[in-house]
């Protein structure tokens, strides 16, 4: 080949020329900025005005934060530290109320001898989700994260193990039900899955429950939900309209999808009732509709309905985005599942919803964003959420007047969960990604 | 499917059985705790303190209640309620009174079926502006720009006011305190009217107060007091008074320190040894025992007691008794005789 160009050029360099450093313009900072910031006039000038804006922003809140103090009992006091510095009450953040109020935000009125409980149950559901979370732990370990919302409950609540270990007992009864009934017909297996726990629960836990607490008597001390209050209550409510709502959610969009007139119907009526209502309105339901129609005396949780219509709400959004999941999927794959024999629950959990499912996720992720952040709408029926303790320290002779540390504190928090959020949603998509490989 | 029994297993748990309605006497007595609404906070009448304890002047009436119901003024629930909840709280029977800082009107004592038992203040309608304007009546706001919460009654009272006085205003509609706060300091608007109470709570906030005056007039009235359901007049009768007790005891120089010395043995003054147990049986005409009164004033003190703890010219809000001193010192206070 050498031979061949020796003919046809005058000169070849025979030599290898050393590399040399690419120009200043196109390598390291100066490239980027080149060509992300000063690309073109127009960016030029845009950049330098976004910098000075920046620089507007940036100098007002930071020597605000900068000179925050953090010990004070009291508005008041603060604003004598920083006087004693020279300062006004506007130049310095007063973030003593974050400190003095801190368990307050955190658990609300829970008793402070008990704070291990709601700290140990946020270990355990931390641990409790992992399974869920990541495919790499050992899928043994379900079992342990079924049980767990039932330990989480007695914990936080406190009172007998018995009754929610009664209640778990109820599901195993159902699912007993379930596989005894499933070889003589579908339909009366999954009346019996209902129809078994329910009357064991009606007719059988209450005593159950009394006889085996007589016996061996495993309680601790019962916890008010009015005691519940601040980010505690926030996650409660969060966490369980997110493990209650997808499930029902599901089930929503498959019944919406479903061949079964009434099913369907049902499902497309539930959706469109619940959807179309705004979330405070449901709230505002719970707590002051519900008063009226229970019978007089009736002392219905108040939480528990804020969960109840929380979970609702979050099912038929959820339901119309694992809807949209299912639309996306081509026919041939339902075709598939049938052709392959699977009946229709098979052909559901095999083929059709895994596939479904993991379009759906960032907007699943969305949905249970949006939910944990809607938790703050508690405030407006009397509920003592981090929102609604902003309202009642304010209210204390200490901290009136306190605006700003109590709301960047708790948009802080906020941020922090919804920003984890994301970015696991984010994680899941790019693992589960398989066009694209 | 499954979720579907979850539902139904919870709505189950959380249902607990019916008790009768009309005896609440006997409803407390048997819980051992009194469910009392408040507000979610507001300075002064009832805010919780950094270890949960609730404070406050409202928050003094229910802990005098249970301490003459049940002996123990701690065995109280404390309800937060809004201003959407309070009265549905109070039908339904989620709460056993409410002192909430609520005005008694008509419509609320008949249509809403409640049964307001006193005035524990009298409140009203005022105006609060920077002194550096130099305004001295509320008649001078002529053009002013206000800061008023919609969706109130303050906000009607203030288009009467100013129609009826022929001048202009222009409204600047905020949602909450909070907000009204910083608006009127961001100099969003001259004025800033709401109660006469809150306003002064709210001056009592700012960095330098004394550059800020309340104008003398007082545009509506407002009596603010304790209410109880209709239906159950016993139980009304006994919030009733517990509340004219901590009253009388101002009146009749009973306080918290010599209560018990008062209460030990019957003294010179019949009213007080009625009050208080030491003569006649008027406890048992309530259901409760002797010292029922005695117990109540225990807690936070006779009524001047309790308004100088929470509100007083001591406190950082600092209001003056004005319309809320005793009948003798000029005021509207005017309990009916113990006897």
């Amino acid at each position: 080949m050498s031979d061949l160009h020796a003919h046809s050029t005058s000169y070849v360099r025979q030599s290898m020329l050393p590399e040399t450093d690419p120009p200043t313009a196109e390598t390291g900072v100066i490239k980027w900025l080149r060509e992300n910031l000063f690309s073109s006039w127009l960016n030029a000038v845009l950049t330098f005005i976004s910098l000075y804006v920046l620089y507007l922003v940036v100098s007002a809140i930071l020597p605000w934060l900068l000179n925050s103090v953090w010990n004070a009992g009291s508005l008041s006091e603060c604003r004598e530290i920083l006087a004693a510095r020279g300062l006004t009450g506007h130049d310095g953040a007063c973030f003593g109320v974050i400190k003095d109020r801190w368990h307050q935000l955190m658990f609300g009125f829970y008793p402070p001898e008990l704070y291990w409980r709601p700290i140990l149950s946020f270990i355990i559901f931390l641990l409790a989700v992992m399974p869920v979370l990541f495919q790499s732990i050992p899928r043994q370990t379900l079992i342990l994260t079924a049980l767990s919302p039932f330990v989480l409950v007695w914990l936080i609540w406190g009172g007998s193990l018995w009754l929610p270990l009664l209640i778990a007992l109820g599901f195993v009864l159902g699912f007993v039900a379930y596989r005894m009934l499933e070889g003589v017909n579908g339909i009366l297996a999954s009346l019996g899955a209902i129809i078994v726990p329910i009357l064991f629960w009606f007719y059988a836990l209450g005593p159950l429950a009394e006889t085996l607490s007589s016996i061996i008597p495993l309680e601790i001390r019962s916890i008010k939900s009015s005691d519940i209050g601040g980010f505690f209550l926030a996650i409660i409510i969060g966490v369980a309209g997110i493990v209650l709502s997808l499930p029902l959610g599901i089930l929503l969009a498959l019944g919406r999808q479903s061949d079964l007139f009434i099913l369907s119907k049902f499902s497309v009526i539930f959706i469109e009732v619940i959807r179309g209502v705004p979330l405070i309105v449901w709230l505002l339901t719970a707590s002051l509709l519900l008063n009226y129609f229970l019978p007089p005396g009736t002392n219905f949780d108040l939480t528990l309905r804020v969960i109840i219509m929380v979970t609702l709400f979050s099912s038929a959004y959820i339901a119309e985005v694992v809807r949209g999941g299912l639309a996306a999927l081509p026919k041939g794959q339902y075709e598939a599942g049938d052709a392959l024999g699977l009946d229709y629950t098979k052909s559901m959990r095999l083929i059709v919803l895994p596939q479904a499912l993991k379009i759906s996720i960032p907007g699943i992720v969305n949905s249970f964003i949006g939910l944990f952040k809607d938790t703050t709408l508690v405030l407006f029926i009397g509920l003592l959420d981090p929102i609604g303790f902003t309202n009642a320290i304010r209210a204390s002779t200490d901290w009136n007047g306190v605006y700003w540390e109590l709301f960047l504190f708790v948009g802080v928090v906020f941020f922090i969960f919804c920003f984890s959020m994301g970015r696991y949603s984010l994680y899941l998509e790019k693992k589960l990604q398989r066009e694209h490989r | 499917m499954k979720n579907t029994v979850i539902l139904g297993a919870m709505t189950v748990a959380g249902l607990v059985a019916g008790t009768a309605h009309a005896d609440t006497l006997g409803d407390v007595t048997d819980r051992g705790s009194l469910n009392c609404g408040v507000t979610t906070g507001l300075v002064g009448f009832a805010a919780p303190d950094a270890n949960g304890v609730w404070t406050g002047f409202d928050v003094g009436v229910c802990r005098a209640v249970a301490a003459a119901v049940l002996g123990d003024s701690n065995a109280v629930n404390f309800v937060p309620t809004t201003g959407q909840t309070r009265f549905t709280a109070l039908a339904s029977g989620e709460i056993d009174m409410l002192a909430r800082n609520t005005t008694w009107t008509f419509s609320r004592d008949t249509d809403l079926a409640f049964e307001f038992v006193g005035v524990n203040y009298y409140d009203g309608q005022g105006f609060m502006i920077p002194s550096e304007l130099g305004v001295s009546s509320a008649k001078e706001l002529d053009g002013a720009t206000v800061c008023i919460q919609t969706g109130t009654t303050t906000e009607l009272n203030l288009a009467d006011f100013f129609r009826t006085n022929n001048i202009s205003y222009e409204p600047v509609p905020i949602e909450t305190n909070a907000e009204a706060q910083q608006q009127y300091l961001a100099g969003a608007c001259d004025v800033y009217t709401t109660d006469a109470s809150g306003l002064a709570a709210t001056r009592a906030t700012f960095e330098n107060p004394g550059d800020h005056v309340l104008l003398p007039e007082i545009i509506s009235k407002e009596p603010l007091g304790p209410l109880v359901r209709h239906g159950d007049n016993e139980w009304g009768d006994i919030v009733r008074w517990t509340l004219n007790a901590l009253i009388s005891a101002e009146e009749l120089g009973v306080t918290s320190a010599n209560v018990g010395e008062l209460a030990g043995a019957a003294g010179d003054n019949p009213e007080i040894n009625r009050l208080l147990g030491t003569e006649g049986e008027l406890g048992s005409y309530i259901g409760l025992d002797a010292d029922w009164a005695a117990r109540a004033i225990g807690v936070g003190g006779n009524y001047g007691e309790l308004f100088e703890d929470n509100i007083g010219e001591n406190t950082p809000i600092g209001l003056a008794r004005g319309l809320n001193a005793q009948w003798t010192d000029g005021g509207l206070l005017y309990s009916p005789p113990f006897r």
